[in-house]
This record gives structure tokens, sequence and C-alpha cells, in this order.
């Protein structure tokens, strides 16, 4: 029986440390833009609204070649990272999770915006007429009232990086260890001819997205049914 | 005549001088606001007092949720000033706006609006916690007991009635030691039966709390038992303000407030009659009989006299029916909601009545201005 090798099992710690690392970035960056999308009457409400579900539509490649272009030494993201002192992020660790967490920015807000707007305006009056400020009311209203939706947000970012693959072949490559995910992996796996390891890898991939699924569905059904 | 007319003018006014006497200086509410949205505009200029239950009262659509927001600063009117008991919440002028969370106000919403999240108790807590311990003036126990939910604290608000929840609302809502409590049509989301579960509460609430209240209702019986005083509101507009039974007794409302006129009468409850299985409840100028009622002597109770239940006789008829007949000096008539009808206001020594009457009985018994009448009261509507 043909198991993982090390270098397999590399992929696998990566894939799993940056969709980590993404998933909470994206929880960090994606609750206020959710709120603000959630809670606006401003007329910039559609074209950013627009912007974050881009890559809903996007070919990964279009995404992964302009992120390239701007992180790159010439870029205006590459310009100032180079002028901090960071050198450039392609073919890096953190550039891909910068490319990620524009990739999997959508599967984070929209949830979380459904979330905020099924809670309404009145839980919030309520809890200001009951002396709770703007952020004390966010931790001690919203937040509890929103967690199926950070939950929904937290499963779809993390599943949807573990499971992208043109993005980082264009913004990190194929660097071992380094920037070397598991759906690269395969691909590599396939281009070599080693099918039987890509079954191994493939495999996992489908239980993986299938539990993360039936989680969610069966964690949404119990919730509906709490009403 | 006109000198009688004139003479009773100046004495409801009289009234009305009175309690602006007592909303003057520091205590009380002023509230101006403008505020307008594509097809609606409040513009409301409100004095009341510092104390008691005030009404506001009108149909849907008249602003007096509106205006509640506005006190309640949930809602930014455009042209501002309110100033509670001395303190400025809001003044647009000086560019003042106290933010909700900062004003000492206990809001109760038209559907309980408990947190889903919480407990009853862990929903009583939310406000109270948040209030400083030094400036904590209803103690736990009180209004746990006032409203009678001690034995839901460990409830989810999912398992609870609808009355129930407006309870632990107004319970959750006092237990900030609210310098105002703002009431938007508390009994509104209930059914009759709930309703008559809370109207009690409220009763005790007014009797046994120091808080002001503004209570927006459009119910004609909710206001006339729980309010002291009253706010008309119209199309976003003050039709009148002033003390409840002076105010509900003005003829020169538009119709939709004269429609269902009445008055309401303060009472004691003076004597009961085993015999006949009758009460005896008086006020200043008379007295009406109505079935035995449950409460001691002495008890105050208020009741409502719809115009439509109020006729007029020239002399006092004894070979009647109707056991309750005031004598009364009619003081203006004005045309009714149907041109058929139309509405005398009465004083009976001191309590106002209204009659509605056909216009045919008024010229055939040439009703007029300062006419020493009879009325007869064919039914009382006791409120409590």
């Amino acid at each position: 029986m043909l198991s993982l090798d090390s270098i397999d099992l590399a992929a696998i710690g990566l894939t799993l440390k940056l969709a980590t690392v993404t998933t909470v970035l994206l929880l960090a960056i994606g609750t206020p833009i959710a709120w603000w999308l959630a809670r606006t009457r401003s007329r910039l409400k559609g074209p950013i609204g627009a912007v974050v579900a881009l890559p809903l539509v996007l070919p990964p490649t279009v995404l992964g070649f302009y992120l390239l272009v701007a992180m790159g030494p010439n870029g205006f993201v590459g310009q100032l990272t180079q002028s901090l002192g960071l050198g450039t992020l392609p073919f890096t660790f953190a550039g891909l999770v910068v490319a990620s967490v524009f990739y999997s920015m959508p599967f984070v807000v929209q949830p979380l915006q459904n979330a905020f707007e099924a809670i309404g305006e009145r839980p919030l009056e309520v809890a200001a007429t009951l002396r709770a400020g703007p952020w004390d009311t966010f931790f001690s209203v919203v937040l509890p009232l929103s967690k199926p939706g950070f939950v929904t947000a937290g499963i779809l970012g993390f599943a949807h990086t573990v499971g992208e693959f043109g993005v980082v072949l264009m913004i990190g490559g194929n660097i071992p260890e380094k920037t070397r995910v598991v759906s690269v992996q395969i691909y590599d796996h396939v281009e070599a001819m080693e099918y039987a390891q890509a079954h191994w890898l493939a495999g996992g991939m489908l239980v993986f997205s299938f539990l993360v699924l039936l989680a969610l569905y069966t964690s949404r059904l119990k919730h509906n049914w709490r009403g | 005549m006109i000198g009688e007319a004139e003479i009773l003018v100046a004495m409801s006014e009289c009234a009305g001088e009175e309690r602006l006497v007592a909303t003057e200086g520091r205590v009380g509410i002023h509230a101006r606001f403008r505020v307008g949205y594509p097809g609606f505009a409040l513009d409301v200029d409100l004095r009341l007092p510092g104390r008691g239950v005030t009404a506001l009262f009108g149909h849907s659509g008249s602003g007096k949720t509106t205006c509640l927001r506005c006190v309640a600063g949930l809602e930014s009117a455009d042209m501002g000033v309110l100033e509670v008991n001395g303190e400025l919440w809001q003044d647009s002028a000086r560019g003042v706006f106290v933010p909700t969370h900062r004003r000492s106000l206990g809001y109760v919403f038209q559907e309980a609006s408990l947190f889903p999240h919480l407990s009853v108790r862990r929903n009583l807590e939310f406000g109270m916690k948040r209030v400083a311990a030094a400036t904590r003036r209803v103690a736990w126990d009180q209004a746990v007991d006032l409203l009678g939910i001690e034995s839901l604290l460990d409830r989810m608000p999912e398992r609870l009635s609808g009355g129930e929840r407006q309870r632990v609302g107004i319970a959750r809502a006092l237990l900030t030691s609210p310098r105002l409590l703002l009431m938007d049509e508390p009994l509104a989301a209930l059914d009759l039966k709930r309703k008559h579960e809370i109207l009690p509460y409220l009763e005790r609430l007014h009797d046994e709390l120091e808080i002001p209240v503004l209570y927006v209702s459009h119910s004609p019986d909710e206001v006339a038992r729980l309010a002291d005083h009253v706010v008309l509101l119209d199309q976003g507009r003050v039709v009148a303000q002033g003390g409840l039974v002076a105010t509900l007794a003005r003829l020169d409302l538009p119709t939709a407030f004269t429609e269902d006129a009445g008055v309401v009468v303060e009472s004691v409850i003076a004597e009961h009659d085993e015999h006949y299985h009758l009460s005896r409840l008086d006020f200043p100028g008379g007295n009406v009989l109505v079935a035995r009622r449950p409460e001691a002597i002495g008890h105050r109770l208020r009741f409502r006299v719809h115009a439509r239940d109020v006729s007029l006789a020239e002399s006092r008829n004894e070979n009647s029916s109707i056991t309750n007949l005031l004598p009364a000096v009619v003081c203006e008539v004005v045309t009714a909601d149907t041109p058929a009808h139309v509405l005398v206001r009465l004083d009976a020594g001191g309590t106002p009545l209204i009659a509605r009457i056909t216009r045919r009985s008024c010229d055939q018994l040439g009703i007029v201005a300062g006419r020493q009448m009879w009325a007869q009261i064919k039914a009382v509507a006791l409120l409590g």
C-alpha cells in the first residue's frame, strides 16, 4: 500500500497552515467590511459589495495575475514592501496569505453580512436604550446573535482556501515546503503520472470537503430547528 | 349667555394654567422637534410635566412613535431641542446631541424585543449592570415584584408568552433607574386578555414609582385609564395638550378625536349597597350607581362616559329606568361627526360631560349654552 511521502505531508501541513492563517485574518478583516456593508446607506455599498464578490466570478488566474503584478518588484505593493525592507511577496508564504485573503473574501464577508442584516435594527436600539455603547453592543449583542454566521464564514473561508489552486500557482509557484499546497501537489503527481499518490491526496480532499459541508449543513439544520 | 360661555372658557383655561405652573422651572420635559420625511412631517413643541403618565395619543401615522423615538435619540430630528428635568439631551442649534446610550431613559418597545440569546435574568441584568451602582434607584426585588416575574427569571425569552415578555421588557427598562420611561404602545401587540393581564402592573408602576412616563397609544381606553396628561397628535402636529380630564372634554378638536367622544371622571367609591348589589361612586358635582365593585370604600376609580351614552332631559325624569341623573349646565354645542348629530358639552358641578344627541332633539329642547338640563347617563365604562 502506498502512503503519503514527506513532500505530500509537507504540502498538507502547509495547506492547513495557510487556511488557518487566512481564515483568522479574514474573520478580522471581513467582520468590519461585512458590518459596514450590512449597515451603510452609502452609495458606495453597491460598488464595494461588487468588488468583494469579484473572486466569485473571476478566473483565479486573473486575480492571481493582478496580484502578482501589484506585489512584484515594480508594483505599488511591491514598492511598499521593499521600502519597508520586507522584500517582495510573490513566491513566499506571506504572498500566498495575501492572495488567499482576497480570493476567499466573499466566502467570509457574505455569510457575515447576511447574519448582521438578519439581526436588524431593533436589538441595537434596545441595547442603546439599556446604556450599551456601540462597541459594547457589538460584543454583547451582535456577536452572540450572529454566531451561526461566524461559524459558516469560518468554515467556508477555511474550506475555500484549502481548495484554491489557480491563484496559488500564479503567486506562489510550486516551491516545496514554502508554497506547494495540496492542490498543486496533486497536479504535480498527475503530471508525473503518479496516479496512486494523486488518488490519496485527491481522495483526502474529497472526504475533507464533504465532511466540512456535512458539518455546515447539519449545524444549520439544528439552528433552524431551534427557530 | 355669551358671558357665561366666556366664563367657562376662562375656567378651563385656569385648569390648564395650573398644569403649566407645575411644569415651569427645571422640572419637566421640554421637547421641540421638527422632522421631515417624504410625505410626512413632524413639528411639535411639547411642555410636559416631569411626573406622572403623559399619553401621546393619536391615530397611526400621527407621528407619536416618531416623536417618542426623537426623545430617545433613536431618530435624530433635523431641528430639535430636548430638555428632561434640567438635563439637556439635544439642542441642534448648539450642536448638542447626547447619544441614546448616554440618556437616562428606559424604552419599552411595542414588541418586548428581549435579547433571544439571554435568559430573563440576564436580560434584566443587561441594563442594570451598565448603570453605576450609586445611581440605581430601582431595586432588583422591587422591579421583579412589581411586574410579577420572579418565577420566569431562569427561562429563555422564547419560552414566554407575549404578556410575560412585555412584563420582562418593562422590568428591564425600569432596572436602569431611568429619569424618564418611554413606552411605545406596549400593549398593542397583545390580545385583550393579555392587555388586562398587564394593565394592573402599569397602574402599579404609576402609583409606586416616581418616574415620569411618556406613553404612546392609540387606544382611548388605555389613555383614559393610565394617563394624567395627554398630548393629542394629528398628522405630525399637536392638536391639544393638557390634563387628561380637561383635554378629553374639549370639542374643538378634529373629528378624528371627537367621533369617539367621551369624558373621563375620577371618582371615589363612597358606598356599597348590598341589597341591590350596587356601588356609589362620588365625584365633584354628583355621583353614579354602578354594579357592585370588589374594591373597598375610599378606593379611587376612573370611569369613562361615552358621549353616545348620555342623553339630555329638561326635567328630572323619575319615571325612567335610568338611575344616573345629573344636573348640568350646557357649555357649548358643536356639530358632531355626522350632520344628524351634535355634541353638547356640559358642566355637572365641576365634572365635564359630553352628550351626543340628534340635531332634531337639540332644536326641539332648545339646548343652548347656559341652559340647565338633566343629563341621563345610560352606561359608564369603568377603567380598572
